[in-house]
């Protein structure tokens, strides 16, 4: 007998995705439950509690899409980017960045503007183009000098953060804060419609007018076109006359501007004022919801719900029973481990021949 | 400047650049036979946290450097299967032990914030410890720098000089040949990944053990990320890593300095050089024709099995 693994000749089909998929995260699941034993807590224990009020409550699931506005920003940024093999891990510096000229656009420009429908516009404009920036330094260096962006943007994640700390310990320290590190309320112009007093915003149709947009970006677009030539094979997208670096710095920009709009939702829709450490790690996460969502901005509608309960959930379990928040951590790691290793059965057989 | 401010500036430079310098030199190993981790900040917080959960309950530094070493190398030999035997993409990969390793040491060490443990304390070298000025600098430190200084040369001269040195360079350069050669190529990318590793835990473990005896969660704050930059400034070279890991170093005690002079530039903002300097290297350093000239290892990346070249 013996153990054979070849190459298979055609694609795998969506339902073996799905499988993988659910079977990868069920996985990362028991394991982590060895992870929570650990510490001598019960992990059915933790999982009920970790579902039963994100997913199980209506204040729960408010929180739980409040949540995950966010993460569904950044994960449709990001999968723009990696649908070109373009290893964008800044959305976390963007969606800062975002936040911090949404801020700017907010308290210090546009402070005297006092209608919504001028000023929202204008500071999801900022939001973007903050982003897009933030993000096209690293294109233009990877185009143009061959910088890993890997290395780049993650650089620049750590500076976005240090200048937002800067602006809130500093120069951007709000007159009423007594003395915390926080800037001033947003003007009532600046803030999104609320629904009902838990917090839920316009912010969230806008994640899903996004996704809308990113389909159709990379699907009927002829950018999506060269996106997808240049992402499977990027010699084969230079002899069709495509201009691969061009697509470098545009796709980056379009990734962070959508993270940037997502850091400015986050600031008018949710917090209305510019605080350190803001982001529970958002850009971070988004990197898992990408790769679990294979890259489809509506798959990525449901899998940020998953991880948006996820987060609040572990919120929970943190309070109540003295789990640490880091559990997300070491979920997102050992699911992308286990997709990783889940890939092998899509892309090999195996087969076991009589010797 | 006075003698005082150049002496703590110049030996906090190499108590700074210390972590870098072994998470350099363990990546270098790790990339010169041919495999890509990206992993070093996860395994340096295992390692800072190992290191320090170890030496907090038994009160013995060497074993909790040890300790540091084997988790963080554990860590490795998962990137290790996933890159060698699996074939897996190895960016990520490493990106997953960067998730895992700082979700366990954030895990794990929450019931270890805001405690003290045993750190390595400066131990003065007879002699040498006592020439003017370089002795203070160079001489009276704790013995984890002193495992730096000798760590650089051993290495060099293991690479260059050894027929193991030669076999690893091989592995990375051209597997093929190596294989044909009768060298087993997965083996060694193992046992270098695997060392890689561990080396990358030591860095870490001279954070929480010796540069700022306490464990934080994430307090490598991007040192793993800013090691694999230093690797290509060094063009995977033991001698240059200790000039660039002692570079960087000193970027990131500038802060001190420039405060000590009262040149106003705030916190935040001082905390941004490392980060932006690190950029600013990969601008220099980052072109294919640089690279191929100064060598990097030709196969860095590619998975190798005997049937499918690629």
């Amino acid at each position: 007998m013996k153990l054979i693994v070849e190459k298979r000749s055609s694609r795998a089909s969506d339902l073996s995705i799905l499988f993988v998929s659910l079977f990868s995260v069920l996985v990362a699941l028991i394991i982590l439950g060895l992870i929570i034993l650990s510490l001598k807590k019960n992990p059915i224990e933790a999982y009920i509690e970790l579902v039963s009020w994100p997913f199980g409550t209506v204040a729960g699931v408010v929180q739980t899409l409040i949540a995950m506005m966010p993460l569904l920003f950044t994960s449709l940024g990001l999968l723009i980017a990696f649908k070109m093999k373009l290893w964008n891990i800044g959305a976390e510096g963007q969606f800062y960045m975002g936040a911090f000229a949404a801020t700017w656009g907010a308290l210090f420009v546009f402070d005297h503007i006092s209608n919504p429908w001028l000023m929202v516009p204008l500071l999801m404009i900022l939001g973007m183009g903050s982003g897009a920036g933030w993000a096209a330094i690293s294109g233009l260096m990877r185009a143009y000098l061959g910088v890993n962006e890997i290395l780049s943007t993650l650089m620049l994640n750590y500076i976005a953060i240090h200048w937002v700390d800067y602006l809130v310990y500093g120069p951007w320290k709000g007159a009423q804060s007594h003395n915390f590190p926080i800037t001033a309320t947003f003007p009532k112009a600046a803030i999104l419609p609320q629904y009902g007093a838990n917090g839920l915003n316009l912010g969230i149709f806008f994640a899903l007018i996004t996704s809308i947009f990113v389909y159709y970006l990379l699907k009927w677009t002829r950018l999506g076109y060269e996106i997808e030539i240049a992402g499977d094979n990027i010699r084969a997208a230079e002899y069709s006359g495509i201009n691969v670096k061009r697509t470098i710095v545009i796709v980056m920009a379009i990734s962070g501007a959508i993270s940037g709009l997502g850091g400015m939702m986050e600031m008018s829709g949710v917090l209305f004022r510019l605080q350190p450490n803001f982001s529970p790690g958002y850009g971070y996460t988004a990197i898992i919801i990408a790769w679990l969502a294979r890259l489809n901005p509506f798959i990525a509608i449901i899998v940020s719900f998953f991880f948006g309960g996820l987060l609040v959930g572990t919120q929970q379990i943190q309070l109540f029973l003295q789990i640490p928040f880091s559990l997300i951590n070491v979920f997102q790691g050992l699911v992308l481990f286990a997709l990783l290793s889940g890939e092998i059965f899509l892309r090999y057989r195996i087969k076991v021949v009589r010797t | 400047m006075n003698q005082d401010m150049i002496t703590s500036t110049v030996s906090g430079a190499i108590r700074a650049g210390t972590p870098l310098l072994f998470a350099t030199i363990g990546e270098i190993l790790t990339e010169r036979s041919g495999i890509l981790n990206l992993g070093l900040e996860g395994m340096m917080l295992m390692g800072a946290f190992t290191g320090f959960a170890v030496s907090y309950n038994t009160g013995n530094l060497w074993l909790a450097v040890i300790a540091a070493m084997a988790v963080a190398g554990l860590l490795a030999t998962l990137h290790a299967f996933m890159s060698i035997t699996l074939r897996v993409n190895q960016v990520v990969s490493g990106l997953a032990i960067v998730f895992l390793g700082s979700g366990l040491s954030g895990f794990w060490g929450q019931a270890y914030v805001g405690v003290q443990s045993p750190s390595f304390v400066n131990f003065k070298i007879p002699l040498l410890g006592n020439i003017p000025i370089i002795g203070e600098i160079l001489f009276d430190r704790d013995p984890l720098v002193y495992i730096g200084y000798l760590i650089v040369p051993l290495v060099w001269l293991f690479l260059y000089k050894t027929r193991y040195g030669m076999d690893l360079r091989a592995v990375g350069e051209a597997p093929d040949a190596a294989d044909a050669r009768g060298i087993n190529v997965s083996l060694i990318r193992y046992i270098y990944t695997i060392v890689g590793g561990a080396l990358s835990g030591l860095g870490g473990a001279y954070l929480s053990l010796a540069y700022t005896p306490m464990w934080v969660e994430n307090m490598t704050a991007g040192r793993g990320w800013i090691a694999i930059v230093l690797v290509i400034f060094a063009i995977w070279d033991p001698l240059l890593a200790m000039v660039g890991a002692y570079l960087f170093g000193g970027i990131s005690v500038l802060q001190f300095g420039l405060q000590v002079a009262q040149i106003p530039i705030p916190a935040n903002i001082m905390k941004m050089f490392p980060y932006l300097f690190t950029i600013i290297v990969m601008l220099f350093t980052s072109s294919e024709r640089i690279k191929k000239r100064f060598g990097v290892p030709s196969a860095l990346g590619i998975p190798y099995s005997r049937e499918e070249k690629g």
